[in-house]
């Protein structure tokens, strides 16, 4: 049974299924999943919403039972006997269990202590980790106050006390801001080098890259497993760079979608990137095509498509051809993109002695899709919360269509649709009923309610959800339910507080369809997320750290700021990283 | 703006009523504490353990006794023979108390004098100690003025003729249960609204609500409608219960104990939005409401009367609306109360509604982030 290969592998699943209960039907969360990661290498676990990622993670760190087949963790079956295995494993969930009333030095204690360390050894081994994590400065900080970053690189370091001969983390990158994950990148690369195998889920690609070996996980099943050329080989010839002297690239993009032979077009900074079904498909005049090797994001298309295609959730059909409608008013209101429909003026809001936001100034136009990006605690939900008038600033002048939303008559109210963070939705009321009550809540009646109802439960396919449960449903649908209930209304503004976080890959790029077309149509949308991919698909963006706005103008003006010697073409991510760096450094010379 | 109100009563009914653990909090613990509150909250006495050190050789003392064998109040556990086992009894409170009968009560009752007879009593509870003296003493009446016509004593010169109104029998639990109406109702509403706010702040659609068109008036009206449906739904049932299952008279009229009711909602679906609008995670809502609830309850007059408290705390109790509710109740079932007979009580009750609809109200908006 035991061939050559098996023996060293750390963690084994043989024909593993695991089940769970929903109401009367058993959901497969993992269906048959036989693989080996290698060891002293890191594998990336990748794939959609409800795949069973973290399924996966949660039986091998031997909290989960398989319902058949057979996990074996470094050489044991956990089974039996698992007990003593935890000690060899380190296992970082979602959301580590920090006390948020403990200081850095106290939760590393506590679970040094939890852990049975000897206190000698413990001690070293935390400088060993506070170093590595450079948490060493904030040691005596209530973990709660920490930054979402610094927060996870707490928690990686709480897994890691015991020096473990497997790591998994589960998502260790989301909702993180890019410097937080490069640090958190050079955290496990260093654990590469000492040799531990290190299991990791993600949703971006370009860290599903940097793996050793990544496996593709869809419902339950593994799709393919091995090296980045593994994946992309299959792809050359196939991937190309478009781009038009004329043209915005959104349009450009639209054009793309439509074109026959055409699997996929996305936006990057240079340009329309293509992924074509087989060789290149017919050029347009003006188009400038160049072949461009595939990565791992197009393989993860390719695958995952093929998959779906016929699907209910097929991403690249939907808002070009169901008409999203809301624009309608917006458009018949001005017909050119330069009224200024939000203004904001020297805005400033403090919380006690802390100043969240201070001196934010900036105009969105009418039509425009606005970006505000930022670390964790930059200030964007903040800014936001007030320009939604949840939240009274505590100084300067803000305007939206006009008025102050703080002091709003409800009409103008209606004006503004909005997507809280993690999705607002009410849980235990199902889709239909969360979409009737929003429906009045907007003051929408009679048939024209039926309509605006049918209307989104069509353009936003939850028709077959109609009875689930808010709470039940994949994180991908509720963010389709979220945009849905705030367009019921055909508001000419959309407030939109991160709503990729968390989402897989398709149906982030699904939404993003969806919001281009709306921004087609004459709706302005404004718009906060921490991906800086997606800061390409914005008209404009103000870049936000530490409260204050470090820069702003299209993303093409933001990258050309941060252009170097060494870097004379940076992506948004190493513009972000470069300019926060700078701005950094710009406070520490001033106090 | 009704459409939106009606929008939003629809959907916290929904969010009540689909969820198994909430449609059990309305209709389990509410039974369960009418039940277990009806038949164990009393202030009556029953079968009270006591212990007999007789040592009176003669008759007079056995007819005493068998006074005491006779009533169901009473139950003799144990019968002392030395002075030395009777401090165990009382101290391991196997008997609340002990007779003590002298070697000449009988002989002393013959010669005409005064004849002792010594209660040793558990003094701990204080007023359970005071309840079964009085029984002791009554029993002690009914043999002396026996033992006084048997025995052509003649008359005692003055006689206690004792009518009690309302309550003819003075039942604890004609007392208690109709209290039962305002505690249930003030515990069934408090922990639906007071939970109603927070859980939507802890789930971020509270905020999603606000960017809505709907006005803060709006909201509160969604959010007070399905706290006093439910409310007057759990009271009547209550209600009924009193009358149909304990036997309790209601002999006023209907009309003032709904408006009473409606009044008494109002208030304390006010406090329970106040709480929640306060309280930022639906367990800092469920702690308000307990904080809020026990000392309503002890300040209310529902076990003891409010004459008996310090002056300060008195007027503190002003302040609370199961106060008025339970005079109105009171008052309704037993005394035969209309609406003009309770108008004192009606006024405070909607000035506290008032206030903390209005507290709820503006709290939505510009609670301290």
């Amino acid at each position: 049974m035991a061939v050559t290969t098996e023996a060293s592998s750390p963690l084994q699943l043989r024909a593993v299924v695991k089940t769970f209960a929903r109401g009367k039907d058993a959901v497969h969360a993992l269906d048959g999943v036989d693989l080996e990661i290698t060891a002293g290498k890191v594998t990336g676990l990748l794939g959609p919403d409800g795949a069973g990622k973290t399924t996966l993670m949660r039986l091998a760190a031997g909290l989960l039972r398989p319902s058949s087949g057979s996990v074996t963790v470094l050489g044991r079956d956990l089974g039996r006997g698992a007990g003593s295995l935890q000690q060899a494993i380190g296992y970082m969930p979602q959301r580590f269990g920090l006390y948020e009333d403990l200081s850095v030095q106290e939760n590393l204690d506590l679970y040094s202590d939890l852990q049975d360390l000897d206190p000698k050894a413990a001690r070293q081994r935390q400088q060993e980790l506070l170093e590595l994590t450079a948490l060493g400065p904030f040691g005596r900080r209530r973990a709660g106050d920490l930054s979402g970053g610094m927060k996870q690189k707490l928690g990686l370091a709480c897994a890691l006390l015991r020096a473990p001969q497997l790591l998994l983390l589960d998502e260790p990158t989301v909702g993180v801001d890019p410097i937080a994950r490069r640090e958190l990148w050079q955290i496990v690369d260093a654990l590469r080098r000492q040799g531990t195998t290190v299991l990791m889920s993600t949703s971006y690609f370009d860290e599903a890259e940097r793996c050793d070996e990544i496996l593709l996980l869809n419902a339950g099943k593994i799709l393919q497993q091995g090296p980045l050329p593994h994946f992309t080989a299959p792809l050359r010839g196939r991937c190309f760079l478009v781009r038009h002297r004329g043209l915005r690239r959104r349009l450009l993009r639209e054009a793309l979608q439509g074109r026959a032979g055409v699997l996929d077009a996305r936006i990057t900074a240079a340009g329309v990137r293509v992924l074509s079904g087989q060789g290149q498909p017919s050029a347009q005049p003006g188009e400038e095509w160049q072949a461009v090797e595939p990565a791992f994001e197009d393989a993860f298309v390719a695958l995952l498509g093929r998959v779906q295609e016929g699907g209910a959730t097929n991403a690249s059909k939907t808002p070009e051809q169901g008409a999203v409608k809301p624009a309608e008013k917006a458009i018949g209101r001005a017909g050119d993109g330069d009224t200024a429909v939000v203004e904001v003026h020297d805005l400033r809001k403090c919380f006690g002695s802390f100043e969240a936001v201070r001196q934010c100034s900036f105009t969105v136009r009418q039509g425009e899709i606005f970006g505000l990006l930022g670390a964790n605690g930059a200030g964007k939900t903040t800014t936001f919360r007030m320009l939604c008038g949840l939240l009274p600033a505590s100084s300067g002048s803000l305007k939206v269509a006009g008025v102050d939303m703080r002091r709003a008559t409800s009409a103008a109210r209606g004006r503004i649709g909005y997507v809280a963070q993690k999705f607002a939705l009410y849980g235990n009321l199902s889709v239909d009923q969360n979409l009737a009550f929003f429906a009045a809540a907007y003051g929408l009646r009679g048939g024209h309610r039926r309509m605006a109802i049918a209307n989104a439960r069509e353009e936003f396919q939850l028709a077959a959800y109609g009875a689930v449960n808010a709470d039940d449903l994949p994180l991908g649908i509720k963010q389709r339910l979220a945009l849905a209930c705030a367009l019921l209304h055909e508001p000419p503004i959309l407030f939109l507080d991160e709503p990729t976080s968390g989402v897989d890959p398709l149906a982030r790029r699904e939404f993003w369809q969806r919001i281009n077309a709306l921004a087609a149509q004459g709706v302005t949308i404004l718009i906060t997320t921490h991906f800086m991919d997606e800061a390409e698909y914005c008209d404009r963006l103000v870049l936000m750290s530490l409260g204050e706005i470090l820069a702003q103008g299209s993303p093409a003006q933001l990258r050309q700021q941060a252009r170097t010697a060494e870097q004379p073409e940076p992506t948004m991510e190493e513009a972000f990283i470069r300019l926060i760096e700078e701005h950094e450094r710009v406070i520490r010379r001033a106090s | 703006m009704l459409a939106r109100v009606w929008a939003l009563v629809i959907k916290e009914f929904l969010a009540i009523l689909r969820d198994k653990k909430s449609r059990f909090v309305l209709i389990g613990p509410p039974l369960i504490q009418l039940l277990v509150f009806g038949y164990a909250a009393t202030f009556d006495l029953n079968h009270i353990p006591y212990a007999v050190y007789n040592q009176d050789p003669g008759y007079a003392s056995r007819q005493l006794l068998g006074y005491f064998q006779g009533s169901t109040a009473f139950r003799q556990v144990a019968t002392v023979t030395d002075e030395g086992q009777i401090a165990p009894l009382i101290d391991d409170e196997k008997v609340l108390l002990v007779l003590q009968i002298g070697p000449r009560f009988t002989e002393d009752l013959l010669r005409h004098r005064p004849a002792p007879v010594q209660v040793l009593i558990d003094g701990r509870n204080s007023n359970t100690a005071t309840l079964a003296l009085n029984y002791v003493n009554s029993v002690l009446l009914r043999f002396d003025q026996r033992w006084a016509a048997d025995h052509h004593w003649g008359k005692p010169p003055a006689q206690l003729l004792v009518r009690a109104w309302f309550n003819p029998n003075l039942l604890s639990r004609w007392f208690i249960v109709p209290g039962i109406v305002a505690l249930l109702m003030l515990v069934v509403t408090l922990l639906v609204t007071g939970l109603s706010v927070a859980r939507e702040r802890e789930q971020g659609t509270f905020d999603q609500l606000l960017v809505t068109p709907m006005t803060p008036a709006e909201i509160l009206l969604g959010k007070a409608l399905p706290g006093i449906f439910i409310g007057a739904l759990e009271g009547t049932f209550i209600a009924l219960v009193a009358v149909f299952w304990f036997g309790v008279p209601l002999v006023g009229s209907i009309l003032a104990l709904a408006l009473g009711m409606l009044l008494f909602l109002l208030a304390a679906v006010g406090i329970g939005l106040m709480i929640s609008s306060l309280a930022v995670t639906q367990q800092q809502g469920l702690l308000g409401a307990f904080l809020f609830l026990v000392p309503a309850i002890i300040l209310s007059g529902f076990a003891t009367p409010i004459a008996n408290m310090p002056e300060l705390v008195q007027d503190l109790t002003l302040a609370n609306p199961m106060r008025y509710f339970l005079v109105i109740v009171r008052g309704v079932f037993l005394q035969g109360d209309s609406i003009p007979e309770l108008w004192s009580q009606y006024w405070p009750l909607a000035i506290i509604a008032g206030l903390s609809m209005t507290a709820a109200a503006w709290l939505f908006r510009h609670r301290l982030q």
